[in-house]
């Protein structure tokens, strides 16, 4: 006998029977029902009240990010959707399970231009991997269970799924299915046995391989099967931006992160190889130069990834192998000759002298802070522990050439939209699924400015949440680029106001401490760490450092700009 | 740049055509013309796409569609041996003068008369895409007023193999 109930009841009872316990969202208009049942369900599932459907967001693809289990959203029609978009498009592209449910106006006024109406639907289509709306109340218990499934499975991504009015309002017989079977979606998994055959073969018989390892290795959770798979074919390992922590940085054969800021001898390395063994990256133009014609021009290049359509899609590759990482990883090893051994002194001999050449070393100075000292700092302070989920721009890159990352879930950042206002409700999430860790949101001034007023919420959940912002009254990335490419056009770069950063942390109830001289940072970073609550540390520092090395757009990656005093 | 002939098995439900539409449409193709219909099967409808656009961008487009939840299956026609049909309506201007002409070509091509008025006929001609193109560039001189084609369905050969389904594809295709 099916219960009957209605729509806003089934929609926590189905999230509930998800293994969901927190959401992320805003009321309004047409999910005033639903926000009018949450109190019954709150010993179940907690609710964040954020400040901005976008931090909303964020918050969710944090929580994804470090838990690996999908962040909800939930918000009304019209201009609280279209601020999720932002968030949306953030977590499309860099794979991450996020689930927003909106709020619609009731059926029949779809399409009148109703208060508070938008296509939420046609909007989000090119940036969600899959949306629905659902009509009627008794299918929504289907439509939240296939979102769930169609975004965690596979290459994960973000589904919509719009709510009207009437549908939760509506009372039918409620009932989950048993089973999802979508008809036109069946990932593949395993890689094809014949692939796999002929990439051992290349493994076995190249003599320069390096991995080209991206985000796909920590959706898959394959760093046991990584770290074997390097130490028994001695291969170094080099990581794309969202690949960090996917492999110990403190291993001997880490490579540090290559691409367009990149270290010297990573991208050396994958520029002189004969093998690329890509697993989970997509060949994005920042993690190759964005020259594919000069790529690796003496390379194979096996490619490794669950979504068919990543591969070939910029670079051509000699053995593509669809499936998950983990999995073909596995399929590999076993395919290992167990006696396996191979002299690779010469190729580690080249890559070390790379790294005798142009290390990547932090600057200091005792007049001004130095932001690549800091976060050099920042690791030694936190034991390179903590998980630091960072803004976008030059502090971006720093934190991840200099926090060398051990373990995987401890490197969120948003690297394929590159989303600034991203860190700071992204380091909310994060910290919401790991509440017994160090989280530590690392941002700029530009980008904390986006959605500072979470800050608000942050406080308001009582959150043991640490923000540095270094404050160096720049777009710093973009006056790096105004530096180098532009002719020192500096224009709308710099910022002429600026907030008092600890009156505001202390405005909105947290914490505010401020290091402006070398001379404070460890003590006011100490402090800030090993303080309670939301902490917020703003940190003045030089605002001439500039990224180093650094491909320029369209060079290959052995054209790598370096540091002035480090040029030989 | 390359002409592509596509049958895409979906999902007959809202949004699946404007989705698979802005997949072509982001990345600069365009869509030439599109027939959607039913089939066998109830939840499930056929669109045939001729798409111009870049060869190998084609292929990752393809990749993507494979991926994409709604559809069900893909047939790259132009890789295979099939046969198309296209049906086409033009309204043509007549006089007395004209009339034995324009009869005389629809007997040529074996179309039909399916309305007559004072001043125009209107004619309905299936067959392959050039056929009703010549029969269209025959008519010209006469005065054509109006012109409305479906764009192409088709249908692969029995006797020939299919080259075109790989074993990327074949995971997707199901028997309806």
């Amino acid at each position: 006998m099916a219960r009957r109930m209605i729509g806003a009841e089934m929609f926590f009872e189905t999230l509930i029977d998800q293994g969901v316990d927190i959401i992320f969202g805003l009321p309004g208009g047409y999910v005033l029902k639903v926000y009018d049942v949450m109190p019954k369900y709150k010993h179940a599932i907690k609710h964040v009240l954020a400040r901005h459907e976008q931090a909303a967001t964020h918050m969710a693809d944090g929580y994804a990010r470090a838990s690996g289990r999908a962040g909800v959203v939930l918000c009304t029609s019209g201009p609280a959707a279209t601020n999720t978009v932002t968030g949306i498009a953030t977590a499309h592209m860099d794979s991450s399970p996020v689930v927003v449910f909106t709020g619609q106006v009731p059926t029949p006024y779809l399409g009148s231009d109703a208060f508070q109406e938008a296509d939420h639907i046609g909007i989000t289509r090119p940036c969600t991997k899959h949306n629905c709306l659902v009509r009627r109340t008794r299918d929504l218990p289907r439509a939240i269970k296939e979102a769930f499934y169609i975004a965690l499975t596979g290459r994960p991504g973000p589904v919509l799924v719009d709510m009207p009015k009437d549908v939760l309002i509506g009372e039918d017989e409620f009932e989950i299915p048993k089973e999802i079977n979508i008809r036109g979606y069946k990932p593949v998994t395993k890689g094809h046995p014949l692939q796999i055959k002929r990439a051992v073969d290349m493994i076995l018989s190249s003599k320069r391989p390096v991995i080209f390892g991206g985000g796909g290795l920590i959706w898959s959770e394959a760093t046991p099967e990584l770290i074997e798979f390097a130490h028994r074919l001695q291969i170094p390992v080099a990581l794309t931006l969202m690949g960090l922590g996917a492999y110990p940085a403190d291993d001997p054969y880490f490579l540090s992160m290559l691409g367009m800021h990149g270290s010297y001898k990573a991208n050396m390395a994958v520029h002189e190889s004969d093998l690329i063994i890509a697993i989970g990256a997509r060949f994005d133009d920042r993690a190759t130069g964005g020259n594919f014609s000069k790529f690796a021009p003496n390379a194979r290049i096996i490619h490794i990834d669950i979504d068919p359509s990543s591969i070939d899609k910029n670079i051509r590759v000699h053995c593509p192998i669809v499936g998950d990482a983990k999995q073909v990883l596995r399929q590999i090893l076993e395919l290992i000759p167990s006696d396996f051994k191979v002299d690779r002194r010469e190729w580690f001999g080249k890559i070390e002298e790379w790294e005798r050449q142009h290390p990547l070393v932090c600057k200091q100075s005792d007049k001004k802070i130095m932001t690549s000292f800091l976060i050099d700092m920042l690791w030694r302070l936190t034991k390179g522990d903590a998980i630091i989920v960072t803004d976008v721009g030059q502090h971006q890159m720093w934190v991840a050439q200099f926090y060398k990352f051990k373990r995987p879930r401890t490197h969120i950042t948003s690297g394929g939209l590159g989303t600034m206002g991203f860190g700071f409700p992204a380091a909310m999430g994060a910290k919401f699924a790991r509440p017994d860790e160090l989280v530590i949101c690392v941002s700029g001034d530009g980008s904390f400015q986006m959605n500072m007023q979470e800050l608000a919420t942050a406080v308001e959940n009582n959150m043991d949440l640490k923000v540095i912002v270094i404050n160096n009254e720049h777009h710093g990335m973009v006056r790096q680029w105004q530096t180098m490419f532009f002719n020192r056009n500096y224009s709308a770069s710099h910022f002429d106001v600026m907030p008092d950063f600890v009156k505001l942390a202390e405005a909105f109830g947290a914490k505010g401490l401020r290091a402006t001289h070398p001379d404070e940072l460890e003590s006011t970073l100490k402090e800030g760490l090993f303080s309670e609550g939301v902490v917020l540390m703003e940190i003045v520092v030089d605002y001439e450092e500039m990224v180093y090395p650094m491909i320029a757009p369209g060079g290959a990656m052995n054209e790598m700009i370096l540091e002035p005093a480090d040029v030989a | 740049m390359g002409r592509h002939i596509l049958s895409l098995l979906l999902d007959d439900e809202p949004g699946v055509l404007a989705r698979i539409a802005g997949i072509f449409s982001s990345r600069g193709f365009n869509i030439e013309s599109l027939c959607v219909s039913g089939t066998q099967s109830p939840s499930v409808s056929r669109a045939f796409l001729v798409v111009k656009g870049e060869d190998w961008v084609f292929d990752q487009i393809v990749e993507r569609l494979g991926c994409m939840i709604n559809v069900e299956g893909i047939e790259l026609l132009t890789d295979v041996e099939y046969f198309e049909r296209e049906l086409l309506l033009v309204k043509v201007e007549v006089s007395q003068k004209t009339r034995e002409e324009i009869l005389d070509l629809v007997g040529i091509f074996g179309a039909n008369v399916v309305d007559a008025g004072y001043a125009t006929y209107t004619l309905e001609l299936t067959g392959k895409c050039e056929k009703l193109d010549a029969f269209l560039e025959l008519l010209k001189p006469f005065g054509v007023k109006d012109i409305a084609r479906t764009g192409i369905v088709a249908m692969a050969r029995e006797r020939k193999q299919h080259r075109a389904t790989t074993q990327i594809y074949t995971t997707k295709l199901h028997s309806l």
